[in-house]
Parts: structure tokens; C-alpha cells; sequence
């Protein structure tokens, strides 16, 4: 950053927040946490905390719910990300659901109830953790842009979207009472081209899915869903074709469609967005089920 | 951040367009004005003309809005923007949504904020980080209540632009004579409130007229239609002019000999070589680095995260602000400040919160309302208590000084919230109009005899026994039991009794909340000049609210405090009535009674609990004076 700006661009300005954002979590919990999702909003996420503390090391650990069916290579960057940046990484799974064998191919919504929002609660409740951070950007969805940069959270983890706390200024409130917990969100004001375009600019390693390469995937009722294992349950006449796609959002990856896309690099990848007429979260099947269904997962844990 | 422009794997077209994109210029502002004036609906138009609706989120979009009002394209734009189910059913906004859009010139944040008096503390919230306001009013039914008071909390916290859309402008027949009535009667309203510019637009949100570009509609306006005119107003505050403040957010002590001060620039520019000062010791320091993690600073400006690292170990801890010498901040434990107040218990004189300003929490206490404001007519007037959605100028004592600005001067230093000190809720916020002075005037005069050598004196050790319960409940009888023990050994105690207090030095206070705290807060200043005259004081009050019973804590201080809490339940307190006052309460004679038309809230962590159904009194004052006294 050169002296003569007397002004923050906007993505500095951005950065500047989350980063404040980031160290009132630091100074003001006593046991926080940080959720790690692997995708590109996490990267950035991570990228920021560094940034936040340094040259101190992130004061807090990182917690990734892994419900055992993230793609393979989000997992392989997932560690090696942990080494590179020598982190405290939690991974937790719901023992119970890899009991009973729940999966998405059989369970359909209680699969995200069972090896997503119960285990983050479990997860969450056997940390005793204050306030955890997650990477949620109100321009993702209808729910979110309600969310406050500081969001209380009754003892059972749940949202009261109508007695949300007054947010002003950067004045936020971090007090909580036994058993009470925050979300944080330093990426509120961010967008999907922000993102983006401070990934390019800064250099922030993300996983090799983004980008666009040949992959074997099955088309079903419209999406493309990419065969990553030997788990994969085909259905009548399905047979994996070989096609160049990437995706824009990352989960599990039965649960997530792919994009037929030639942009291997960053720049071609923004310029494909700019042009697109779909939403980010469109491949997201758990979405849209019903109208209202992410404030629904929300109030009962839900990140 | 790397130079986007300068960068050799893109062609010079996608550099260029990335670099206009990030280099956009911000603004932020919110929607507001009275239930169905049509906030929702506006904002649900500018994203859908501005193209930022996409193929799927229309489809949806088009699906929900069957059965409901619907522009030309057969949209319910208001459902773009109330998301949460509670919304939907209702048909009204709650809470403040964040809503994004760009256009070629700039990029928006909009801040939906709710019309519904219920959630005025969501508008503030909106309000508290916005560069202008487009105020809505429904052509039909002119300026409401709420359009004024959104108004009159704008000017307080000091948004300085206003847009006002005339809305529903195709209802009224796109009447000229309607709209030039409701703008002559909104600028003679908002010319007390001081913004700096103030325009009118005749809109449909709904039909889209003099949203992107100009109405036929309404060939007699001439000014410019809405989104034209936010692309291109002039909102920039020149932050870096103003005195350096830099408040320490987060100490971070890398290795044993990394010391550095995390925190964000408020306001002003801070070099390397630069002397600062610790606005709260004085005391002076050169900054020798500037660290970030992409590479040390030579400056920081207004807005930048980073971490100062100074030439010499002072003792700096967060919520100190670091400024330069010649332009430090206000230092002082009393101020004056406007509060808007958001929660449904009222504001309270006397009663102790918590104030939060920068990273700064101190306990706090309102020590004068000195008015609120009719949102109407912008008159002052009279109250004991500020209730939700009204606005009060007070004066307010910290526990201990804080640093900060006059709002009016720098809106980064001078804006502080209220947090409840049981339930921790966001109570109010406020905006510091000035320090009071004589905090600064008065200092405490300290003599040679003290509390000690008067305890020693007297051989005693001077203490408050606080007896908490409800009427009838016995505290006083053994309060009198336990001083003509003391009394018989020779100690020196002295009762103050609820009652008592009340016929002289509490004879102007009566039975309100407020009454109430004042009660307790000068009771309990009286016990502490009698502790520290080193006697044993038994004070008797029913004192009900756990908040005063804390304040009275807090209030005397270093000196040994214990809670009593004489457990006797209501039955049999209201079977004894001792001074027939319950009889007299369930006949409605009188009110505030506490247990029959007021609320008790029994201790948490009492001291010693005493079971007055299960004991006699004497059993109790045995049970208490062996467990204190012996």
C-alpha cells in the first residue's frame, strides 16, 4: 500500500473490518472458535484471521464438521492447509450418524439435520465454545442478509431472528450469560465478486475444485453430480461421463452440482461469474427444499 | 493488496475491469419511513432494474408473489428483500436486511430497515453506518409520526444526506399539487434537523417511475430520478482530517519481544517517528514500527487494521486510545449525551448499565434526564424515564474516566451503547454531546483518620448487612435482634430502615421504578459514610430489583458487603401483615406493592439465606449472628 492513498479502496475497507471483527472475537470470548469449511469463503476467512494476529499465531482453533462425504480433495487441502499454517484443527463427526450409516443418498434432509446441524451442536457444546466464526456473506441468501456481525445464540444454539441484538456502529455487544453462545460473521458486508477478487489479489490458495478440469459426473434431474468414490449409489442406466466442469460452491459432494465451465484460472473464473444469470447457491440442493428453509435450519443450529 | 493493474497473467481488458470494480466507490444507505410506505418494495425495484436478479431467484421470486400486489412484470418485489418467514406472514419488515447492488458508477450497500414503531432500534442499527437516507412517504397519506421520528433519529446520529421518495405517486394520479405539499411540509419539518442536503423524488416502486431514469409520468419534475442521483452525490467525510484516535482493540504479544497494539485507525493518520500519547496516563511514546502481514507501514490512515509497536514498554491494555500530544480526546468520568432508548424496560435514572464505547466497558449510570423529545413537534418534555422509541437527553457518570469525542466532532469516538447488567441486552445507544467539566474540578479530599483507625478505636469491624425481602418478611425484627446483641457487647451498629428513611431523608421520592433506585442509591451512600465511620449498619429494605441490590454493592465499595435474604413466603408474610399493608394493596389502595402488584427478584447469590416461614425470628438472628459476627 503505497503513502499517497488517503483513502481505503473498498476491499481494503473490507479487510480492514473483518480484520477488526476478528480480534474483538480475540479479546472479548473466552473460548472462541473458528468454523473451517474448506471452501473459498473459509480460505478467505483464514487468510484474514492470519492477517488479524499476526505475527502472532491465530489464537484460537479451527473446527471443521466433517460429515464424511466432502469431496476428497477439499480433505487433502484441508490438511495440508492445517501443516502449511500450523493450526489447531478440531475435526468433528457425528459418531452416531457414521453408526447408523446416514447419508445423503438414502436420507435426503435428515442427513444435513444429522451430520450437519447436530453435529456442529455437538461439536460446538463438547468445546464449551463462546463464540464461533463462520464465513457467512449476507449477499449469499434471504435469511442471511437479516444476520447481525455479532449474532446471539440461545444455550441450545438457536437463532431468534425476531430479538436480534441492535448492531451500531462497530460498537458490538459481546456479553452473554452462562451457556449462551455467538456467531460471528467478519465477512457480512463481503460479496461473491469480493471474494473473488481478493483471492486473485491476495494470492489465497483454495481448493484445485474451483477451477475447471475434466472430472466423471452423472446428470440427475438437471445437475451435474460428480462421482468422487466408490460410495457413489447410481441410479437405474447412470453411468459417469467424463465432462470439463468446476463448481462454484463446495459441500458434500453428492449434494453438490457442478458447473459445466472452461475457466481454469482466477480472472477467467471472475469473468464467467460476472456473465452468469444463476445464483451461487442455486447448485446447493439442501437449499431449496422449502421456502424459508434456511431460517428454519438457522433457529435449529444451523450455521 | 497487490495492484490488480500491474499484474502479468490477465489480459490488460480483465485487469482493467477488475480494477474499476474494486476500485468502485461505497455507498452505504438505508430505506426508511413508516410501515407500508413501500421500503421493501423500492429496494426489491432497484435490485430487479438494476439486473442483479437472477434466472433462478426470479423464477422463485415469480412463483411466491402469486396472491400478492404485483408491479407490471408480475413481481412482489418486497419479497426480494423480507426474508425471514415471520416477515412473509405479516407482510412487514422486522429486522435490517443487508441488500448489495452495483452499477456502472458504484457500488451499494442498503440497509431495508423496519417501519413498525415495535422495531425503531433496527432503523438505528441501519442508520448507525450509513452515508444517506432515503426517507419514504406514502403520496397518499403524507408525513406520519414515524416518518418523523425515523427523521429526527437520522439528524441524531448524524446522517447528513436525505433523499425523499414521495412514493405511490401512480395513486395519486401523479399529482403535482400533492407532491410540492408533502416536500414544502417535510423541509419545514427537517430544517431543525440540519442535514446537509435534502431532495424530493416523485416514485412507484411498483411501476418504476423515476427509479432509473425519468417518468413520463410526471413531466413536472425535473430533478433527477433516484438511482441516477445516489450514483453520483457526494457523501465523502474526510476522516484522516480529524485528530489521530487510535483505540487499543487487542494486545498482541507474539514472542518476548513482540509487543504490539492491535486496533483500527478511528480517525486521523498515524506515521513512524510519530509521538503519541496514552490518552488516559499522558504518557508519551514514539511509534517505531508499523506492522501488517503483508510488510511494515511507514502510515496508517482512517479505516486501516494494524499493529503499532511503540519505542518503549508503557502500560497500555484495551479500551486505551492512543492520539497525538496537542488534539487528545476528552477524558472524563460525566458527560452529557442524547439516548435513543430500544428495549421495553424504560431507561432509568440512578440504575447502573454498562457502557460500551470503542473497546471500552465501564459501568455506567444515567445521573440526570434532563428531557426527551416529542418526535412530533420536536418540543422537549418532561420525564421521569425514557421508554422505548423515545429519545432523552441525560447526563451520565462512568465508574471510571473514559476517553472520547463529541459525536458531533468525530462519530467513531463519541457513540457508545447501554448493555443491561443482568441479561445482557443491548438497553440504548447514545451520542456524547460534551464531558462535563466539573468531574475534572471535583477530586476526593483525603484526611488522616480513616476507616481503619475508626474501626480500631471502636474494636469492631465496620460492615453492611444488607437484609433483603418482602414486606413482612421479618428483616426488620431481626435486624433489631441483632443490634441489641451487638449493642449488649459493647459494639456500635446502627439500623436504616426502609420506612424510617423514607419519612426524612427519602421523603420526596415515592414508589416508581425510578423512585425506587434513587431510594436504594442514597441509602446506600449513607451506609457508606456510616461504614466508614467504622459502624456495623443493618440496613432493612425490601429492595426488589436485583440491578439496585448490585448498585448498592458496587456503591459502598472496598467495604465488607453481605447479603441477607430473608426467604419468607408470601403467604405467610401477607397472613402476618404486621402494618396491614397487603390488606391494603389487594384492595388496591395501593400500587407498586411489592409481591402483589410489583415484582420481587429474589437474590441469586445470596450471602446467607434465611427461611423466616420455617424459623422465629430469634432462631434467625442466632443462625445470622453466628454465622457473621462470632
Amino acid at each position: 500500500m503505497s503513502a499517497s492513498i488517503s483513502r481505503l479502496s473498498n476491499l481494503q475497507a473490507l479487510e480492514a473490518e473483518s480484520i477488526e471483527i476478528f480480534r474483538e472475537v480475540a479479546s472479548a470470548f473466552e473460548r472462541p472458535v473458528m468454523m473451517y469449511s474448506v471452501g473459498k469463503d473459509s480460505s478467505v476467512l483464514l487468510h484474514l484471521a492470519r492477517k488479524a494476529f499476526y505475527p502472532s499465531r491465530i489464537p484460537f482453533p479451527l473446527l471443521h464438521v466433517d460429515t464424511t462425504w466432502k469431496f476428497r480433495e477439499m480433505i487433502a487441502f484441508r490438511d495440508r492447509t492445517a501443516v502449511e499454517y500450523d493450526l489447531d484443527l478440531i475435526v468433528h463427526t457425528n459418531a452416531d450418524g457414521v453408526r447408523d450409516k446416514i447419508n445423503p443418498f438414502d436420507h435426503g434432509a435428515a442427513y444435513t439435520d444429522i451430520m450437519k446441524t447436530a453435529a456442529l451442536r455437538q461439536a460446538l457444546t463438547s468445546g464449551q465454545y463462546d463464540a464461533a466464526i463462520g464465513g457467512a456473506r449476507r449477499d449469499e441468501e434471504k435469511s442471511r442478509a437479516k444476520e447481525r456481525i455479532f449474532s446471539h445464540r440461545n444455550a441450545q444454539h438457536a437463532w431468534d431472528p425476531k430479538n436480534q441484538r441492535p448492531e451500531l456502529w462497530h460498537t458490538f455487544n459481546t456479553r452473554l450469560n452462562p451457556g449462551e453462545s455467538m456467531r460471528v460473521f467478519p465477512l457480512s458486508n463481503w460479496t461473491e465478486l469480493d471474494i473473488w477478487t481478493y483471492i486473485y489479489a491476495e494470492n489465497i490458495p483454495i481448493v484445485p475444485l474451483y477451477f475447471a478440469a475434466k472430472r466423471p459426473v452423472v446428470e440427475r434431474s438437471g445437475t451435474l453430480i460428480m462421482v468422487d468414490d466408490e460410495r457413489f449409489v447410481f441410479e437405474k442406466g447412470e453411468k459417469p461421463k467424463d465432462k470439463v466442469v468446476r463448481f462454484r460452491t463446495l459441500g458434500c459432494y453428492p449434494l453438490t452440482g457442478a458447473i459445466q465451465s472452461d475457466a481454469a484460472t482466477l480472472p477467467e473464473i471472475i469473468m464467467e461469474m460476472q456473465a452468469s444469470r444463476t445464483s451461487e447457491r442455486e447448485g446447493r440442493l439442501i437449499d431449496s427444499d422449502q421456502s424459508g428453509s434456511m431460517e428454519k435450519k438457522k433457529q435449529e443450529g444451523y450455521f | 493488496m497487490t495492484n490488480l493493474l500491474n499484474r502479468d497473467d490477465i489480459s490488460p481488458d480483465t485487469a482493467l475491469w477488475l480494477e474499476q470494480q474494486t476500485s468502485k466507490g461505497l455507498l452505504r444507505f438505508l430505506t426508511c419511513g413508516s410501515v407500508d410506505d413501500g421500503k421493501s418494495t423500492l429496494i426489491g425495484r432497484l435490485l430487479y432494474d438494476s439486473q442483479l436478479i437472477l434466472d433462478d431467484q426470479l423464477a422463485s421470486l415469480k412463483k411466491e408473489s402469486r396472491n400478492r400486489t404485483t408491479g407490471d412484470e408480475g413481481i412482489d418485489f418486497s419479497l426480494l428483500v423480507d426474508g425471514l418467514a415471520a416477515e412473509r406472514e405479516q407482510g412487514i419488515t422486522i429486522d435490517v436486511a443487508y441488500r448489495f447492488f452495483s452499477t456502472d458508477k458504484r457500488k451499494f450497500i442498503v440497509a431495508d430497515t423496519p417501519g413498525h414503531e415495535q422495531y425503531t432500534r433496527n432503523m438505528a442499527t441501519g442508520a448507525s453506518n450509513a452515508d444517506l437516507a432515503v426517507v419514504l412517504v406514502d403520496a397518499r397519506k403524507g408525513l406520519l409520526t414515524q416518518t418523523r421520528r425515523h427523521s429526527f433519529i437520522l439528524s441524531l446520529i448524524g446522517v447528513r444526506h436525505v433523499v425523499l421518495v414521495i412514493n405511490k405517486i401512480d395513486l395519486v394520479d401523479y399529482d403535482q399539487e400533492v407532491f410540492d405539499r408533502i416536500e414544502s411540509e417535510y423541509r419545514s419539518f427537517a430544517e431543525r434537523l440540519g442535514f446537509d442536503t435534502l431532495v424530493a423524488i416523485p416514485v412507484s416502486s411498483l411501476k418504476g417511475d423515476n427509479i432509473v431514469s425519468a417518468s413520463p409520468n410526471t413531466p413536472w419534475y425535473s430533478g433527477s430520478p433516484l438511482v441516477p442521483y445516489l450514483e453520483t452525490i457526494d457523501v465523502s467525510v474526510d476522516h484522516s482530517g480529524l485528530p489521530l484516535r487510535f483505540p487499543v482493540q487487542w494486545v498482541n504479544r507474539a514472542s518476548l519481544d513482540f509487543r504490539g497494539l492491535s486496533g483500527t485507525v478511528a480517525s486521523g493518520t498515524v506515521k513512524v517517528g510519530d509521538e503519541v500519547l496514552v490518552a488516559s496516563s499522558r504518557k508519551p511514546a514514539i511509534v517505531s514500527r508499523i506492522v501488517t502481514m503483508d510488510s511494515d507501514l511507514p502510515e496508517a490512515i482512517t479505516g486501516q487494521a494494524v499493529t503499532l509497536v511503540l519505542d518503549r514498554e508503557l502500560d497500555i491494555s484495551r479500551g486505551d486510545m492512543l492520539t497525538h500530544p496537542g488534539s487528545t480526546p476528552e477524558y472524563s468520568n460525566q458527560m452529557q449525551a442524547r439516548l435513543v432508548w430500544m428495549h421495553e424496560e424504560p431507561a432509568h435514572p440512578g440504575r447502573s448499565y454498562l457502557l460500551k464505547i470503542g473497546s471500552q466497558v465501564v459501568p455506567a449510570t444515567i445521573t440526570n434526564l434532563k428531557h426527551c423529545t416529542n418526535v412530533n413537534t420536536l418540543e422537549k418534555i418532561p420525564g421521569n424515564n425514557i421508554e422505548l422509541n423515545e429519545v432523552g437527553t441525560v447526563t451520565m457518570a462512568t465508574d471510571k474516566p473514559i476517553a472520547f469525542d463529541s459525536y458531533g466532532a468525530n462519530a467513531n469516538t463519541g457513540g457508545f451503547i447501554l448493555i443491561d447488567r443482568i441479561t445482557n441486552a443491548t438497553l440504548g445507544a447514545g451520542v456524547i454531546d460534551f464531558g462535563l467539566r466539573r468531574a475534572q474540578n471535583l477530586t476526593y479530599q483525603s484526611f488522616d483518620v480513616n476507616r481503619a483507625v475508626r474501626a480500631k478505636l471502636k474494636g469492631q469491624e465496620p460492615q453492611i448487612v444488607w437484609f433483603t425481602g418482602l414486606s413482612g418478611s421479618g428483616k426488620s425484627t431481626i435486624a433489631n435482634l441483632i443490634e441489641k446483641r451487638l449493642t449488649a457487647e459493647g459494639k456500635h451498629a446502627y439500623i436504616l430502615d426502609g420506612d424510617n428513611v423514607r419519612h426524612g431523608l427519602n421523603r420526596d421520592l415515592g414508589f416508581t421504578d425510578t423512585d425506587r433506585i434513587e431510594n436504594i442509591r442514597r441509602v446506600s451512600e449513607v451506609a457508606k459514610l456510616m461504614g466508614d465511620a467504622g459502624l456495623i449498619v443493618l440496613v432493612s429494605f425490601i429492595s426488589p430489583f436485583r440491578n439496585e441490590r448490585r448498585l448498592a454493592r458496587e456503591i459502598v465499595g472496598d467495604l465488607k458487603f453481605i447479603e441477607a435474604y430473608v426467604d419468607t413466603p408470601l403467604e405467610d408474610c401477607e397472613a402476618r401483615d404486621p402494618k396491614g399493608l397487603y390488606a391494603k394493596a389487594r384492595r388496591g389502595e395501593i400500587k407498586n406493592f411489592t409481591g402483589i402488584s410489583s415484582p420481587f427478584e429474589p437474590p441469586e447469590h445470596a450471602d446467607i439465606v434465611l427461611h423466616g416461614g420455617e424459623k422465629s425470628p430469634e432462631d434467625l438472628a442466632e443462625e445470622l449472628y453466628a454465622r457473621i459476627f462470632s
